[in-house]
């Protein structure tokens, strides 16, 4: 049974700032599932509308960013709700109890003032009624299983290296045990040792919780480590899903293939290539595929029609005209 | 001021010795001493042109040092030496213009490289004209377009725009071509890709190889990312807290890492291969401040190879035979 | 500068309503070179009288036509927030910059200095000032007292933009470009402090304009000047209210509320819209 069903998604952001009318459309009919005790990827590029995507599955956005058309599908053990027919009253009662959402650069959301245990104990407060008695145990006890030391509760924000502050929001994130987690590029910006630390715990929440990831970061490397299952999104769309070590493997899409093999690695010092040119503006797509002015195989059907996500084989999905794909319509 | 002789000057092509910078934080009653950067001592260009890695975490102190070599800070003891000369005691803006033509630097943030109000080209533009390496607007123009051509740009992709009209790779790019302009010998990059995407890294660092080849550029690379610095480099010197703790050549110091930080690092680094997961958890420092202020070896509390005299003097720099490690287990 | 007025009064609501007040009350400001009247002179028209189509707001108890009074208060005023304003506006700068800038031990003495003018008791110390020099001011003499409180805070405010804007890496990418620093400070730093130096501007007429109320209500201003707080000290003085002589003292309160309620409009929509960040969001969506 999928935990997350999204159909169809279409968020755009439209301003008018000025006298000047812009509509960016960063989520463009996106439909995926996400299956319950996994970890689910979404990689993609600076600017391929992941992170407006996260903040529609959390149902964290604000105008100027608006949902068109599209469901967000959560499997709450009645069949399904679409939480974008929600009003705020029960979307807070699902969030961080049932999902939780880790902004990017949440190393900095931790309220300065506070010291790290009274953060805690605010934030529980908020969702349950009254704090439990042994609140400070439990709190240390989960901390100790994510292998932070009990010293950082009375430490306040800014006496925390970087890396420390974004294990301890992960720990927040997940002290309520939530069934869905959605991160947010959560290892950018860290040093690599503690970018392993953090990729390792949420290895470990996840095992132990045994409840769902979606992370989302642009960073194939961690991406391979964690994801069990991984969706490639450009300009707004997926263009590709496949099993991790599927997709690794044998990566279909022209574009996935610049992604994987663009990463350097210690030991081989071949000569690789980046994709060329450059992402295209959410506001000004170029006809037919999305990838067909960067793409080294861009044929006549690909200028005129854009290829539909659909099932290759082995729950390889692909949304390219290379693999005799059918054509629309 | 003394120079050096001119041949120990011009085959060297940066000398640093022992260098040193101390900040003091806050003021009044309550003073912390942070020494940023600790004896570091390297050489680069010995044998021509090379790509030189600085590669260390946050806090090591290698920005601190990318910016005493650029002359933004002062350094509290110790010297430098480009070309021969001491760059500390490079003053008016006569001289100092001459020295930044022949050392250019490009930043982190492409998106804060470039003023966000301003049109991007009028950087390259203005450092044609101020280096007097073109005398007209059209001169500059065409120098521009070169400049931007040698990093894989034109100049109509690039005319008119605003910095965040471009993306993060076509950002960092523009701010190579606009170093590359002064024709400079040394380039030196303080983490130029880590805001960039990971799969855009490639572009900007495949340029560091084709000037180093073609044009005889040396670069001073800084970095935490250790794959492009093994993708790229030539040699590479690991800090940690402000000491140089490994220096070689990359093939030996990434390959067969002696220091035990050297080794944390390179097994920390990500493998983009859903086979090659880590299987070891790690220990992750808690404190940083405590880290720094601990006497002796600064890793001593997280090594694992650690022996009783780590924590009670700082280890000397050993010389072996392909390497300086600077670590008690190989004295 | 035109196509920001041009921009702005397209689009935003609210500077079009500020601007159109400012121009209102400017107007009215410059029908005072058509005064037919000495304002020095009292009982030049008959006391008392309510408006009409003669008298527009009527006349005040010393046998003032209130309008033609107002014109002169409304003008008076004005000059004494652009005096304080301009002049605060030039040493506020000037320290900043200076001390933003070198840094140091002159920055330490300024800041110094800075600090011991922004905790200087403001209404005591006015008070103690204006009675002393009472009657011999002059409006003028009044927009230079104002100034000298109106600097230090906001050259605080400049400096700490000015010390944010030397760490940006775009300061170092123009200083190896080989831009001289005079270049620097005027072609990179200048479009961010802008915006800070108008808004601050804008504050101080306000603040400036407030106070001069405040003191000419207390009866320290110089009050042969007609200026909207002496029309009020002088209705108040002969008791206007109570008496039913409502239009005397309505008119600077009116005016008052409407010349500062238009002047902070302005103030938050110009920089609103010099605002780096909003100019940001302008580039992106344009382009």
């Amino acid at each position: 049974m999928p935990l997350l069903r999204v159909e169809n998604l279409k968020a755009y952001y439209l301003m008018d700032i000025y006298g000047i009318k812009r509509a960016v459309r960063a989520v463009d009919g996106v439909s995926f599932q996400v299956e319950e005790n996994s970890i689910f990827g979404i990689a993609g590029e600076s600017g391929c509308g992941k992170t407006s995507l996260i903040k529609v599955l959390s149902a964290t956005f604000t105008p100027p960013l608006t949902v068109q058309e599209g469901k967000v599908i959560y499997e709450l053990g009645n069949g399904g709700t679409d939480i974008l027919s929600l009003d705020g009253e029960h979307l807070r009662k699902l969030r961080w109890e049932f999902f939780s959402y880790v902004p990017q650069g949440s190393m900095n959301v931790l309220n300065p003032v506070r010291r790290v245990r009274n953060t805690f104990h605010d934030f529980v407060g908020a969702h349950r009624v009254g704090a439990p008695p042994d609140f400070l145990g439990d709190v240390t006890e989960h901390l100790g299983h994510l292998g932070l030391p009990p010293e950082v509760l009375a430490s306040y924000p800014h006496q925390l290296s970087g890396g420390m502050r974004q294990r301890i929001t992960l720990a927040l994130a997940t002290i309520l045990k939530p069934r869905l987690i959605l991160a947010d590029e959560p290892t950018t910006a860290l040093d690599v040792v503690v970018q392993r630390g953090v990729v390792q715990l949420l290895k470990r929440i996840q095992a132990e919780q045994k409840n769902t990831l979606i992370l989302v970061t642009h960073d194939m490397a961690v991406q391979a480590n964690l994801a069990d299952r991984l969706a490639i999104m450009y300009a707004g769309k997926i263009v590709e899903e496949a099993p991790t070590a599927e997709l690794f493997g044998n990566p279909l899409h022209p574009y996935t293939g610049y992604l994987i093999g663009s990463l350097p690695r210690i030991g081989d010092k071949a000569y690789k290539v980046s994709a060329p040119g450059a992402p295209p503006s959410l506001a000004s797509l170029p006809g037919g595929c999305r990838f067909h002015p960067r793409c080294p195989h861009a044929m006549d059907v690909c200028r005129t029609e854009e290829p539909e996500l659909s099932d290759m084989a082995s729950g390889h999905k692909l949304a390219c005209f290379l693999h005799g794909q059918a054509r629309r319509g | 001021m003394g120079r050096r002789d001119v041949d120990s000057g011009g085959s060297r092509l940066l000398s640093v010795e022992q260098l040193t910078k101390r900040f003091i934080l806050g003021g009044g009653l309550s003073r912390v001493r942070l020494v940023a950067v600790s004896n570091a001592s390297f050489q680069m260009g010995l044998a021509g042109p090379e790509i030189f890695t600085l590669a260390g975490e946050s806090g090591s102190g290698k920005t601190t040092l990318a910016r005493m070599i650029l002359g933004f800070i002062e350094p509290t003891s110790g010297s430098i030496l480009y070309k021969g000369r001491d760059v500390t005691r490079i003053h008016g803006r006569a001289r100092r213009l001459e020295f930044m033509k022949d050392v250019q630097g490009i930043f982190q943030d492409p998106f804060d490289t470039f003023n966000p109000l301003k049109r991007i080209e009028t950087y390259l533009r203005q450092t044609a004209l101020n280096y007097s390496i073109a005398a007209t607007g059209r001169e500059a123009e065409r120098v521009v377009g070169e400049a931007l051509a040698a990093v894989g740009l034109s100049l109509q992709e690039i005319k008119g725009r605003y910095p965040h009209e471009l993306s993060g790779g076509q950002a960092q790019r523009t701010s190579v071509a606009r170093a590359l302009v002064t024709r400079p010998s040394l380039l030196v990059a303080d983490e130029p890709v880590s805001m960039v995407d990971a799969s855009l890294r490639m572009s900007i660092v495949n340029l560091f190889r084709k000037f180093k080849e073609e044009r005889g550029i040396s670069v001073l690379y800084i970095t935490h990312d250790l794959a492009t610095a093994y993708y790229v480099s030539d040699r590479i010197a690991v800090m940690l807290r402000g000491a140089i703790i490994e220096i070689g050549s990359i093939d030996k110091v990434l390959g067969e890492p002696l220091h035990p930080y050297t080794r944390l690092l390179r097994d920390s680094v990500p493998e983009p291969d859903p086979r090659g997961k880590w299987t070891e958890e790690i220990e992750l420092g808690t404190l940083e401040i405590k880290e720094y202020a601990q006497s002796g070896c600064k890793f001593a509390g997280r090594c694992p190879r650690e022996i009783a005299v780590c924590r009670a003097t700082e280890p000397p720099g050993v010389e072996m035979k392909d390497r300086i490690v600077r670590c008690h287990l190989y004295k | 500068m035109l196509n920001v007025l041009r921009d702005l009064l397209r689009h935003d609501g609210r500077f079009i309503f500020g601007f159109c007040m400012i121009l209102g009350i400017v107007f009215l400001a410059l029908l005072y070179f058509f005064c037919p009247y000495d304002l020095s002179i009292w009982n030049t028209v008959p006391r008392d009288r309510p408006p009409s189509a003669r008298y527009l707001l009527g006349t005040n108890s010393q046998g003032q036509d209130v309008f033609w009074y107002a014109t002169a208060a409304i003008r008076n005023s004005l000059l004494i927030g652009i005096v304080a304003a301009s002049l605060s506006r030039v040493v506020a700068v000037l320290v900043a910059l200076i001390a933003g800038y070198r840094g140091g031990r002159v920055d330490r003495v300024l800041m110094s200095v800075n600090d011991s003018f922004v905790v200087l008791p403001l209404l005591p110390v006015l008070v103690l000032v204006a009675s002393m020099l009472k009657g011999k001011m002059g409006i003028l003499g009044l927009g230079v007292i104002l100034a000298i409180f109106g600097w230090a805070w906001d050259a605080r405010l400049i400096r700490a933009q000015i010390l944010s804007l030397r760490e940006r890496e775009f300061t170092k990418t123009a200083i190896l470009s080989g831009m001289s620093s005079l270049r620097l400070v005027l072609g990179e730093h200048l479009p961010f402090v802008i915006p800070l130096i108008m808004a601050t501007a804008i504050n101080n007429m306000i603040f400036v304009i407030g106070t001069e109320i405040v003191l000419a209500v207390f009866g320290l201003s110089s009050l042969e000047t007609p200026t909207l707080g002496t029309m009020i000290y002088w209705s108040v003085n002969y008791q206007a209210m109570l008496l039913g002589i409502w239009w005397w003292i309505l008119t600077p309160v009116v005016i008052c509320i409407l010349l500062i309620l238009s002047l902070y409009m302005l103030s938050v929509s110009i920089s609103d819209f010099l605002d780096p960040r909003t100019r940001l969001q302008v580039i992106k969506a344009k382009g």
